[in-house]
C-alpha cells in the first residue's frame, strides 16, 4: 500500500512500493500533466516536486514519497495557496515559452523548486539547476521567463 | 527546380449548419451542386481545402486548422491570416484542429509543392516498403515548413477574404445601401453614413445562402490587422498547467498498456518467444507476439516495460547482423569511389577546368544518422471494438496515420474515429509513414476489447526510428592562376529526399554535383530541414575552404559569389554586421559564417566561438538573419529560428547514431546527448522582411549552423572539421588565422 498526498490530498494506492512515482501518478491516478521522456531521470520531463523539492518521478519509487506531500503541474497553483496561475507560470506565457509544450511541465516544475530555494537565481544558478532537455530549445526564453517570475515573486514579496 | 504553375482552380463552398451559422471553404473541384450538406460534399472523390471557417450566431468564429501543432504555433498563425482578411474581432476567434475526415483533406500542400513534384521526403517514396502509406499520405500533412506558405497563403486567406466580401454584400442588401458606402472592422459590418452596423453573427444564416466570390480581393499588407503582428499564442495556456493533450495523455479507466521490443536488427524476423516468466507477473495479461518483435501487455505501463524484460525472445540472423558504422563507411566511400553517380546539377565542364587547373582542393565529408528523440516517445492508443476503432496518437498527419491504423486493422476508414492530440515534438518522425509503430499498436489492440496504449521506451523510440541519412560528401575545387574558383565537384551519398539541397548559390562557372546512392538496411525518413541539415554542412563549410585556399576573406568570398542572390548577400551582410563581424571580439574568440535557402527563406548564421582550457569548442552566441519574405507572427518566428538552431547546434555539437552488430548503439540520452540551458548560446534573431511571399520558418535555421561552428574553430585552430558530431575533440589554438576575420 502506498499513501501519500498529492496536490494537497490524501491518496492512497495498492501498488508495488518499487513502482516508480510517474507511473503511479500516470496510469493509477490519470494524472497525465507529468510526462515520460527518458524512464532514467536524465531528461526532467517527469518533474514533480516532493515537499516542495524537485525529484524525478520516473525514479522515485512511491515507497519513498510515502508520507509526504507530492506536488504536480495539475496542482501548482493550489499549492501555493490559489487557483490562479503561479508567477512561474505566467512568465512562461509572457515570454512565450512553450512550444511542443511536452517537456514544460517539467521545466515549470524544476524551476519553481529553484525560485522557492534560491529567490533571485543568477545564471550560472539557472544552468546549475534546470538540467531537464527541451528538444524544441526553449531555453533562452525559458530563462528570461525564471528572472522575470523571481522579479515578480520579489515585487510579491515587498507589496 | 520546375515547379508546375499553382493552379487556382478552387471554388468557393459555402454550406448552412445546424443552429444558423455557415462554414466557407474551398474545393479543388467544383461540386455538382453549390449549396450541400457538409457530409455530401466529400462524395464522388471530390477533395475539399480545409481552409474553413465557421460563423456562428452569437458572433463567434472558428477557424479549422488542417495542420498539425507540434509547437511550430500553426493553430495560431493560420488563425490570424483567416482571421485578418475577415476583419475579425481577434478575441471571438477559436481556433480548431480540423477533424481527420476527407471532408478536411488539404489539398493545398499538394499543388504547393506541385503535383508532380512532391518531394519524397513527404511522400516516403525513398522508403520502397512505404509506397502504400505514400500513396495516402500528404492530404493533412504538416512537414516541409509549408503550413503558412501553401495553405495560409493560397486557401486560408482566401476563404477569410471571400467570407467577408459575403457579409458585406449581406448587410449591403438588407439596408438596401451600396457596397461600397459599408465597411468591415471587428466582425461588425458598418454602414458610416447611416451610423448602422451588424455583427457577423446576424448575417451569417444570410451568408450562407449567397453566391460565393469567385476571385476574391486579399489585403495589401498596409491592410494588415493581424497578420504581421507578435499575437500569443493560443496553445500555451494549456501548455503551462499540464492540461494540455498529447497522444500519450489517453486514459481511461480500463484501458491496458502495451511495452513493445522490436528486432534490433532491422528486418529481422521474430522466431520465438518464452513468456513465462513475464505472464507470471502481476497486471501482466498476455504476452504479444508480432511478426518483428513482441510487447507485453498489462494493466500498468512500468509492469509491462518491467515484464518486457524477463521475455526471452530468439529473432533469426540476417545478412546485416555484422553491419557496423565503420562497414558502412566504408561502403559509402567505395560507393563513391567507384561509381560517378547520377545527375543532380551540371554546368559548364567541372572535368575540364580541374584538368586545367593551377590548384585543385580536395576534401571529403561525412556525418552520421541521427535520431529524432522527439520528447514524447512514440506512441498510440487505439480501442477495437468490432468493426469500429477510436484511435489517439501524435501525428503530423491525422488522416494518413487514421488510413494506416484502419488498414492494418482491417477496418474501414470511416469507421476509425481519430482523437487530435498536440504533439510532444515532430521534427519528420511523425510522418505518417515512418510512424511504423502504428500497426504494431494496430495489431496488439486488435487482441483486446479494451483501449490498449503502446508507448515505446526511450531506448525502444531511439533504436526503432527511422533515420537522418548518414552522408559522404567528396568536394573538388579548381583554382586559375589567379586563385579564383572555376570548378566545384561534388560526388556525395543518396538517396535524395530534398531535390536541390546539394546545389549552390556560388557563381562557380563549371559545376558537376552528382548523386551515388547507397543501400543500407538502417531506414531512413526526414529529420528536421531534411536534406539540408547535411548538405549546408558540406557546402558551407568547403567554400570557407575554398575562401581560405584562395586567400580571401570568407565573407567577401561569399559576397563576391553571390551577385545574383541579392536575397543572400542581404542576410548575410545583416548576419554578420549584427554579429560584429571585422570589429573587435573578446580575445580568443572568433566568428565563423554560413548562409543557406531552404523552404523558401534564407538563413544565414554567424557562430562566435573560443577554445576552453579543456580544448573543447564553446560556441558562445549564434546570431541569424532570416529573411522569410514576411513573418505572420514575428514572435512565433523567432522561436522557431531559436528552436531550428539549437536543433541544428545539438546534432553538430553531438548527434550521432552508430550501427554495430547491425543495431543502434545509442539508446538514451545520455548516449544521445541534447544540447541543455548550461551549453545553449545567446541567440540573436534579425528577421529581414524582403517582401517576398512568406518562406519557411519551421526548418530553414537548422542548416548552417554547423558549418557556422566549424568555420570558426578554423579560424581559432587551423583545424578543419569534416565530420560530425564536433563531440568532445580537442583543439589547440593557432592563432596564424586570426587575420581572416
Amino acid at each position: 500500500m502506498a499513501n501519500f498526498r498529492l496536490n494537497g490530498e490524501s491518496r492512497e494506492l495498492d501498488i508495488e512500493p518499487e513502482m516508480p512515482l510517474l507511473w503511479a501518478l500516470r496510469d493509477e491516478l490519470g494524472m497525465t500533466g507529468t510526462k515520460f521522456g527518458c524512464g532514467i531521470g536524465n531528461c526532467g520531463a517527469c518533474t514533480v516536486q516532493v515537499d516542495g523539492n524537485a525529484a524525478r518521478s520516473c525514479i522515485t519509487p512511491v515507497s519513498a514519497v510515502e508520507g509526504r506531500d507530492v506536488t504536480t503541474i495539475e496542482g501548482l497553483a493550489t499549492a501555493l495557496g490559489g487557483d490562479e496561475l503561479t508567477p512561474v507560470q505566467q512568465a512562461w506565457i509572457d515570454h512565450q515559452v512553450p512550444q511542443c509544450g511536452y517537456c514544460q511541465s517539467g521545466m515549470i516544475m524544476a524551476a519553481s523548486s529553484l525560485l522557492a530555494r534560491i529567490p533571485a537565481p543568477s545564471d550560472a544558478d539557472i544552468d546549475a539547476t534546470i538540467t531537464n532537455i527541451c528538444r524544441c530549445g526553449s531555453y533562452p526564453r525559458m530563462r528570461k521567463a525564471i528572472h522575470a517570475a523571481a522579479a515578480a515573486m520579489a515585487v510579491d514579496a515587498t507589496a | 527546380m520546375n515547379k508546375p504553375k499553382l493552379s487556382r482552380r478552387k471554388f468557393l463552398l459555402v454550406s448552412a449548419v445546424a443552429g444558423g451559422g455557415v462554414l466557407i471553404g474551398y474545393a479543388a473541384t467544383r461540386p455538382s451542386r453549390h449549396r450541400v450538406a457538409n457530409d455530401t460534399l466529400a462524395e464522388g472523390g471530390e477533395r475539399f481545402v480545409t481552409s474553413w471557417i465557421r460563423l456562428q450566431p452569437d458572433n463567434r468564429i472558428t477557424v479549422y486548422v488542417p495542420h498539425s501543432e507540434m509547437g511550430q504555433g500553426i493553430h495560431t498563425a493560420l488563425g490570424q491570416m483567416a482571421a485578418d482578411e475577415l476583419d475579425a474581432d481577434w478575441e471571438l476567434v477559436d481556433i480548431e484542429q480540423a477533424p481527420a475526415t476527407d471532408l478536411f483533406a488539404n489539398d493545398a500542400i499538394v499543388k504547393g509543392f506541385g503535383e508532380e513534384l512532391l518531394p519524397p521526403f513527404l511522400t516516403g517514396v525513398v522508403n520502397a516498403s512505404a509506397l502504400t502509406v505514400a500513396r495516402i499520405a500528404n492530404l493533412q500533412t504538416t512537414g516541409g515548413s509549408s503550413s503558412v506558405r501553401y495553405t495560409g497563403e493560397n486557401t486560408i486567406r482566401v476563404a477569410g477574404a471571400a467570407a467577408r466580401q459575403m457579409l458585406l454584400q449581406c448587410a449591403a442588401e438588407r439596408w438596401g445601401v451600396p457596397l461600397a458606402e459599408c465597411s468591415t472592422e471587428l466582425s461588425h459590418v458598418h454602414h458610416s453614413a447611416s451610423g448602422r452596423s451588424l455583427a457577423y453573427g446576424e448575417l451569417a444564416e444570410a451568408a450562407a445562402r449567397m453566391e460565393p466570390p469567385e476571385n476574391p480581393v486579399l489585403k495589401e499588407p498596409s491592410q494588415f490587422n493581424l497578420m504581421g503582428k507578435a499575437i500569443s499564442r493560443r496553445d500555451i495556456p494549456a501548455k503551462v498547467d499540464g492540461s494540455a493533450p498529447y497522444g500519450i495523455d489517453a486514459h481511461s479507466e480500463d484501458m491496458l498498456y502495451a511495452a513493445l521490443r522490436l528486432a534490433p536488427v532491422f528486418g529481422a524476423k521474430l522466431v520465438s518467444v518464452d513468456a513465462g516468466q513475464a505472464l507470471a507477473q502481476r497486471g501482466v495479461r498476455r504476452v504479444v507476439e508480432l511478426e518483428d518483435g513482441y510487447a507485453v501487455v498489462a494493466d500498468n505501463y512500468w509492469r509491462a516495460k518491467q515484464a518486457l524484460e524477463l521475455v526471452e525472445a530468439t529473432f533469426e540472423s540476417t545478412e546485416n547482423d555484422k553491419v557496423s558504422s565503420a562497414m558502412l563507411a566504408e561502403r559509402f566511400d567505395a560507393a563513391l569511389a567507384g561509381d560517378n553517380g547520377s545527375e543532380d546539377f551540371e554546368s559548364g565542364d567541372a572535368d575540364a577546368a580541374l584538368e586545367a587547373a593551377g590548384d585543385v582542393l580536395e576534401a571529403s565529408y561525412r556525418v552520421p544518422y541521427l535520431a529524432h528523440a522527439a520528447m514524447e516517445p512514440m506512441n498510440s492508443t487505439m480501442h477495437i471494438q468490432g468493426d469500429r476503432a477510436e484511435l489517439w496518437t501524435s501525428t503530423q498527419d491525422a488522416l494518413a496515420i487514421k488510413a494506416r491504423a484502419a488498414s492494418t486493422a482491417g477496418l474501414r476508414e470511416d469507421d476509425v474515429t481519430y482523437h487530435h492530440s498536440y504533439l510532444g515534438g515532430g521534427f519528420g518522425r511523425r510522418l505518417p509513414f515512418t510512424w511504423n509503430v502504428i500497426d504494431h499498436a494496430a495489431l496488439i489492440a486488435r487482441e483486446f476489447d479494451v483501449p490498449v496504449k503502446t508507448i515505446l521506451t526511450r531506448e525502444e523510440d531511439m533504436r526503432q526510428d527511422y533515420y537522418r541519412p548518414a552522408v559522404h560528401s567528396n568536394f573538388r575545387a579548381a583554382f586559375d592562376g589567379e586563385g579564383r574558383v572555376t570548378a566545384w565537384r561534388n560526388r556525395f551519398t543518396g538517396p535524395i529526399q530534398v531535390p536541390g539541397a546539394a546545389h549552390i548559390p556560388y557563381a562557380i562557372p563549371n559545376q558537376s554535383i552528382r548523386v551515388v546512392d547507397v543501400e543500407t538496411h538502417v531506414p531512413i525518413a526526414s529529420w528536421r530541414s531534411v536534406d539540408h541539415s547535411q548538405q549546408t554542412f558540406f557546402i558551407e563549410s568547403f567554400i570557407d575552404e575554398i575562401a581560405h585556399r584562395a586567400g580571401v576573406n570568407p565573407y567577401q568570398l561569399r559576397m563576391d559569389l553571390l551577385q545574383e542572390h541579392p536575397r543572400h548577400r542581404n542576410v548575410l551582410q545583416v548576419a554578420a554586421e549584427a554579429a560584429g563581424y571585422g570589429s573587435g571580439l573578446p580575445e580568443g574568440h572568433a566568428l565563423g559564417l554560413a548562409v543557406q535557402e531552404s523552404f523558401g527563406s534564407i538563413a544565414a548564421q554567424v557562430a562566435e566561438v573560443s577554445i576552453g582550457d579543456d580544448g573543447r569548442a564553446i560556441v558562445h552566441k549564434v546570431t541569424c538573419a532570416m529573411d522569410c519574405g514576411w513573418a505572420v507572427n514575428p514572435d512565433g518566428a523567432e522561436a522557431q529560428i531559436e528552436s531550428g538552431i539549437v536543433f541544428g547546434l545539438t546534432a553538430a555539437l553531438h548527434g550521432a547514431i552508430t550501427i554495430e552488430n547491425g543495431q543502434v548503439v545509442q539508446g538514451n540520452f545520455p548516449d544521445y546527448e541534447m544540447l541543455r540551458m548550461a551549453t545553449t548560446p545567446e541567440i540573436v534573431v534579425h528577421l529581414v522582411e524582403s517582401g517576398n511571399p512568406p518562406g519557411g520558418l519551421g526548418e530553414p535555421a537548422t542548416p548552417p549552423v554547423a558549418a557556422a561552428v566549424a568555420n570558426a574553430i578554423y579560424i581559432l585552430t587551423g583545424q578543419r572539421i569534416r565530420e560530425l558530431p564536433i563531440g568532445d575533440r580537442e583543439f589547440t589554438l593557432d592563432r596564424s588565422l586570426a587575420g581572416n576575420v
